[in-house]
């Protein structure tokens, strides 16, 4: 066991914070600090081709794929790094983090050629189409249904909370490719381009005042015969695969966010007086404590290799996070207070600390409602009887 | 950056469990609990047959020379039992020997702490006055302080080894809620000591293994306590249904689980930056002490109100675990004082 790092991961440590550094002060000035996934997308889509440009897209990725494969400290570190130096979260989150794993896991050769060169180039924005209106909590409930006709899948359907799908280039799609079937069995995993007549993207207005999720509507929305990752009715492993992915390095990325986040309210108790409260002052130590132990959390979640047993560290992070989460948000409108009731501009829009507020209501429901993190962990964690299903 | 454990830390970890769960029984617990708070035999086997009192100790002193992290695999194991053990005592005591301590004073002590021939307690003060060599003062809720031969006792400025015989020192026993590890009063009036060379050193040595030590002992029960209603809640049936099949029960053991997974982070976060002395190392201890201490508090209580009417029995070991998890909240700075240290840390005093 061993937290440090080495001599040679702080030198990388520097040459991280030393371009990131250089970048937000130079060409990508105008995107520094920014913390909605919306703001100024075109010049984002730009920043993840400069980030392609000098091989910092895809760090953890092979090196024939366009990475550096990265060890997990240097993952970590460059997480880290790209937070602390205030570059704005990555609009193509999904093709890395996501879409580009599970197609070095479950896809062919083929289709990691497709892929996978313009994902790590930033030229591929990708969205993911899980939930829909009948399918939240419940997503093997999907009803979405596509069908092969000759060399190409039909695709009819509704998907909803499609986050960015309005600037993305291709969705994946859990489909039921089987008529007929119920639950997990019978869907099929599809790569769609999401420039065709047969998808049409509507913004959903969030309480933020934001519009970061969509529907996503598919009226014979077509792909080729091939683009299914796995095989057909395989769709369920796939996206259960995939979802897999979504606790790995990038949390750490994101538990830097939450780091300016806390820096920030910090600041704001200091500036109000708040830091002479001592309640004020038990909730920040909580708050920081709670932080820290998200990063270790996370450094024992990686430094995991033995996956014959439940990784508890993994189990819980999600409701770990989103609840810690809401409740900075709550924290931060106690010590701004009415300053935090009105907006800057004359816009509906919100800084870091009222958005936070509001944005992390969506924390404890998206991914997975705290409420079925917790069935997940006790049912898988702790063995207790899984919740009666009704008929499908 | 390795956050897992090596394989002699595993090694080390599943001899400690096997050891407590064979013998740390709740039998032999609770004739420790109606006499003075310590299984003997059970203290005995863990420093002979285990040999592992010593861990942190250097193996010139009898020790193995080990780190924090593999004491922390020991009184995690320790708590998981609610195991009556002068755990802390020896933790605090032979860590301020051996960090302010004289060659001579730690020749003198560790080999015997280590070996369990002799019981050690230790606690500070702010009520000590040194003349000389000769201690006046009180030193309130010492740990197994009637059971202790030796003690080191100090303030912020100085501290001081002192024999249970010497003539000057009186120990008084109290009745305490939780009777593992019951607490007594030592007054000193004019009684000798053996001044430790660095006694502030010391006694900041014996404060951080001693955060450590109950703060692994509340993560080891903590997660022993969920287990323990894990199992009943399969086994228990109302309403034609195991208990744990009711989503309001369910849901609590999740938050159980989640409380209690930070606090593995948080104990080993801690082990860890002492034994790399990293600069993080206050503010890993000060959480680990409050973190664990509330999950467990949290963990035993639950464990009481998921049993039903057996957990309020005092034939059923929910209240162990309850009460010594009261007690660690409590001890060595309360969660509150813990916070504010870290908030201090964060945005410096308040004005």
């Amino acid at each position: 066991m061993k937290l440090g790092f080495s001599a040679a991961e702080e030198d990388f440590r520097r040459e991280c914070a030393d371009w990131l550094n250089g970048q937000m002060a130079g060409e990508f000035k105008d995107i520094k600090g920014i913390t909605t996934l919306t703001e100024k997308a075109e010049r984002r889509k730009e920043w993840e081709q400069q980030l392609a440009a000098h091989k910092w897209s895809c760090i953890g990725w092979p090196e024939e794929w366009g990475g550096r494969a990265a060890t997990l400290a240097q993952q970590v570190i460059f997480a880290e790094e790209y937070a602390r130096a205030g570059v704005p979260g990555r609009v193509n989150h999904i093709g890395v983090e996501l879409a580009g794993p599970t197609l070095l896991t479950f896809g062919t050769d083929e289709q990691k050629k497709r892929f996978l060169p313009g994902i790590a180039a930033g030229q591929t924005i990708f969205c993911q189409g899980f939930s829909e209106p009948g399918a939240g909590s419940d997503l093997a409930s999907v009803r979405t249904k596509a069908r092969l006709e000759g060399d190409e899948w039909v695709v009819n359907g509704q998907k909803i909370w499609t986050s960015l799908a309005h600037i993305s280039d291709w969705i994946f799609v859990v489909s039921r490719s089987e008529e007929g079937s119920k639950g997990p069995k019978g869907l099929t995993f599809l790569m769609m381009e999401i420039d065709q007549p047969g998808i049409e993207i509507r913004p959903i207005k969030q309480i933020n005042g934001d519009a970061e999720f969509n529907e996503t509507f598919f009226t014979d929305a077509k792909c080729p015969a091939d683009s299914l990752i796995g095989a057909v009715g395989e769709g369920w492993k796939i996206a259960m695969g995939l979802l897999a992915f979504e606790r790995g390095v990038s949390t750490l990325g994101q538990q830097m966010g939450f780091r300016n986040e806390l820096n920030d309210i910090i600041a704001a108790a200091k500036a109000t007086g708040a830091a002479n409260d001592p309640l004020i002052r038990q909730r920040i130590a909580k708050a920081e404590i709670g932080l820290q132990l998200m990063r270790y959390g996370a450094m024992r979640m990686l430094s995991n290799t033995d996956h014959s047993k439940i990784d508890g560290a993994a189990l819980t992070y999600k409701i770990q996070w989103a609840s810690w989460r809401r409740g900075l948000g709550e924290l931060a409108m106690d010590i701004i207070g009415q300053a935090g009731e009105v907006a800057e501009g004359d816009a509906y829009e919100w800084s870091m600390l009222p958005n936070l507020f509001l944005y992390s209501r969506s924390d404890t429901i998206y991914g997975g409602t705290n409420q079925i993190q917790r069935n997940l962990i006790a049912e898988r964690g702790l063995g207790m009887p899984r919740e009666p299903r009704g008929d499908v | 950056m390795e956050f897992v454990f090596t394989e002699e830390q595993q090694m080390i970890s599943e001899t400690a469990k096997g050891f407590f769960v064979e013998n740390a029984t709740s039998v032999r617990t609770r004739q420790a609990m109606a006499a003075d708070g310590i299984d003997r035999d059970l203290w005995t086997g863990f420093c002979q047959e285990l040999g592992l009192a010593g861990v942190t100790v250097p193996e010139a002193y009898g020790g193995a020379g080990l780190g924090q992290v593999e004491f922390a695999l020991l009184a995690e194991a320790a708590g998981a039992q609610v195991a009556a053990l002068p755990m802390v005592g020896l933790a605090m005591a032979s860590q301020a020997i051996l960090v302010g301590g004289t060659d001579a004073q730690k020749a003198d002590w560790l080999p015997k702490m280590v070996s369990g021939s002799v019981i050690a307690a230790c606690a500070g003060s702010a009520d000590l006055t040194p003349e000389g060599d000769r201690l006046t003062g009180t030193f309130e809720f010492v740990a197994h302080g009637a059971s202790a031969d030796v003690f080191v006792l100090g303030n912020d400025a100085s501290a001081w080894i002192l024999e249970r015989t010497s003539p000057g020192v009186e120990v008084t026993a109290h009745v305490t809620m939780d009777q593992t590890r019951p607490l007594a009063t030592v007054t000193l009036r004019g009684a000798q000591g053996d001044r430790l060379a660095d006694g502030s050193a010391a006694m900041q040595a014996a404060r951080e293994a001693g955060w450590i030590c109950v703060a692994a002992e509340a993560l080891g029960g903590a997660q022993e306590a969920l287990d323990r209603t894990v199992a009943y809640a399969k086994e228990r049936v109302q309403f034609g249904r195991p208990i744990g099949s009711f989503q309001a029960y369910k849901h609590r053991l999740a938050d159980m689980m989640v409380e209690i997974e930070q606090a593995r982070s948080a104990v080993y976060w801690a082990a860890c930056a002492a034994d790399e002395q990293s600069s993080d190392l206050p503010l890993a201890l000060h959480a680990a002490k409050s973190f664990t201490a509330d999950t467990y508090a949290k963990c035993a209580g639950d464990m009481i109100q998921l049993h039903g009417g057996i957990g309020f029995t005092w034939e059923h070991d929910a209240h162990l675990f309850f009460k010594r998890a009261r007690a660690i909240q409590s001890m060595l700075g309360n969660g509150n004082w813990h916070r504010e240290q870290v908030a201090d840390m964060i945005l410096g005093e308040a004005a």
